[in-house]
């Protein structure tokens, strides 16, 4: 029992930048337990008890919130959750006063959703709690990316030397920069494909293959991982109409039967069914849709355990 | 039996058996009880001149045909109380548990050919109670349990026992699994005189009295090259 105990090198889960690659296998490695937990009669155990953590979500998020709820519930964690709508942050509180609010009443732990950009940095400088980064702007979504790399190493046995386009969005996705970080430090070779006004200019400085042509992306790679268009974060006219980017970038059945290799389909969900990928794609055997959003309770107790340990 | 004060002080007794050339430590009790586990006869006690030096030692109390006689005295136990082990499970406790497990299991099949002993693994790295008390968590491993523990007679099987905490988790940990009609436990090393809860065991290998800065370890031979049971004494 001596030498098993390692810990993040983290206090806080901020962004994958902040973690290396031992860090995220400590990750893994402590899911697949979890994993197995969650296939028992009795799923919950006790580690967290004694621990209270606050749901922050100043964005809207349906899997993301219930699937943070879902894992502290099933390490016994004590929850409260916290919608910016319903709050007195409409009256006009500053986020370090709503936090510390929730704070003065005896909280451990925060996951927090927050549109700007760094929110989670800003706040664990801030505030004396640890802070769990659900998703900020368009910079990181760090438990999405582990759950990606988690759900392709259930795949393949192993994420290294795996083949990863990314399509769609990449300009407004969180979940692409972190994909692109976490699958790096794992050694998998990362592409990015989509029209030309939704590619960061700079996305070349993070070493990933560009590519503008769906087709040739298909082909190139083992994993397909499909971003919804953030139609709601995109303040100008990127692409003249939805059916339009649908017809040039979105997946359907035939483009999937025409390639001569049998490659796995992701999404991080909301899936808009007919845009990015069309319902056959979505349901098909090809699709790990649902075995992600499955994982993805997995790898939050994960990382709520192993952060929760550390003091 | 006489014994000198700086042993006293020490609160252990050094022997040395010169039939079967070991040492043995035992604490001084009143009871000539105490003395019983390590076949020591009056006759051959010897005490050595340099009881502090030989103290810091690493004290070899178990190995060699008396390892597999206690393993072979421990299955011959469970059949007395277990029969054909029909209605009867084997748990390991992971992480060091799981070898004596796998040794009385393959030992219980040799002597009962037709019997089907059932035989799995127990994590309790979730049910420990020092979860945010020690600097980091610990990495859980893995419980591999097929079969159904509902109304079964458990036998929890560990190496050492010595506080009682890791026992009381196991309890826990494998309530998740249903509700068995009984539950036993069977150690290869009793530490005793060391117990922090309410726990004893049912089967024991061997009894320890060891003071709280020592370790008791045990290797196997599948993993360590050798059976043996080692008392290490700290610094």
């Amino acid at each position: 029992m001596a030498d098993n105990n390692q810990i993040l090198g983290t206090r806080h889960l901020l962004g994958i930048k902040d973690l290396n690659e031992k860090d995220i296998q400590l990750i893994f490695e402590t899911a697949d337990t979890f994993k197995d937990v969650l296939n028992r009669p009795i799923k919950k155990v006790p580690s967290l008890r004694d621990v209270t953590i606050a749901n922050v979500f100043f964005e809207n998020s349906t899997r993301t919130r219930l699937s943070f709820e879902l894992a502290q519930k099933r390490l016994s964690a004590d929850t409260i959750n916290f919608a910016a709508s319903s709050s007195s942050v409409s009256k006009g509180e500053t986020l370090i006063d709503t936090v510390n609010n929730i704070l003065a009443m005896k909280v451990d732990m925060v996951v927090m959703r927050h549109p700007y950009p760094g929110a989670g940095i800003f706040l664990s400088k801030k505030v004396n709690a640890q802070i769990v980064n659900a998703g900020d702007g368009a910079h990181e979504h760090p438990t999405q990316a582990l759950l990606d790399a988690f759900s392709i190493r259930e795949r393949y046995g192993d994420v290294a030397g795996k083949k990863v386009a990314i399509v769609g969005d990449i300009l407004h996705s969180r979940v692409a920069l972190s994909n692109i970080l976490c699958l790096q430090k794992l050694g998998a070779e990362v592409m990015v494909c989509g029209p030309t006004t939704l590619i960061p200019k700079y996305i070349k400085t993070l070493n990933v293959k560009v590519e503008y042509d769906l087709m040739k992306a298909l082909q190139w790679c083992d994993v397909a991982n499909m971003l919804r268009i953030q139609l709601e974060r995109q303040d100008i006219r990127y692409f003249p109409s939805l059916r339009e980017y649908s017809m040039l970038y979105g997946l359907n059945k035939e483009i999937l039967n025409s390639l001569d290799k049998e490659i796995t389909i992701m999404h991080p969900g909301p899936i808009n069914r007919g845009v990015e990928i069309t319902s056959d794609v979505a349901d098909s055997k090809q699709s790990i849709i649902l075995d992600q959003v499955e994982n993805g309770v997995a790898i939050r107790m994960a990382v709520l355990y192993l952060l929760a340990g550390q003091r | 039996m006489s014994s000198s004060p700086a042993m006293q002080i020490a609160g252990l007794f050094l022997w040395y058996d010169s039939y079967n050339q070991q040492t043995h430590v035992s604490r001084f009790l009143k009871s000539t009880q105490a003395f019983s586990d390590f076949y020591v006869f009056q006759s051959n006690i010897l005490f050595l001149p340099l009881l502090k030096s030989k103290l810091m030692q690493n004290l070899t109390l178990l190995d060699g045909p008396k390892f597999q006689i206690t393993i072979k005295r421990l299955c011959h136990q469970l059949i007395e109380n277990h029969t054909d082990f029909s209605n009867s499970v084997i748990l390991g406790i992971q992480p060091r548990g799981i070898y004596l497990a796998d040794r009385i299991a393959s030992e219980l099949k040799s002597i009962l050919p037709q019997a089907n002993i059932l035989n799995g693994n127990l994590d309790i790295t979730f049910f420990r109670d020092d979860f945010r008390r020690r600097e980091s968590p610990l990495v859980p491993n893995t419980t591999k349990i097929d079969f159904i523990i509902e109304g079964k007679k458990v036998i929890l099987v560990d190496d050492v026992l010595w506080t009682g905490r890791t026992i009381r988790s196991a309890m826990d940990a494998m309530m998740a699994f249903g509700r068995p009609e009984k539950v036993e436990l069977l150690v290869l090393v009793d530490r005793r005189f060391s117990r922090h809860l309410p726990i004893e065991p049912d089967y024991i290998g061997i009894q320890v009295d060891s003071i709280n800065s020592q370790k008791v370890l045990v290797s196997w031979k599948e993993t360590d090259q050798e059976d043996k049971v080692i008392l290490l004494s700290g610094k």
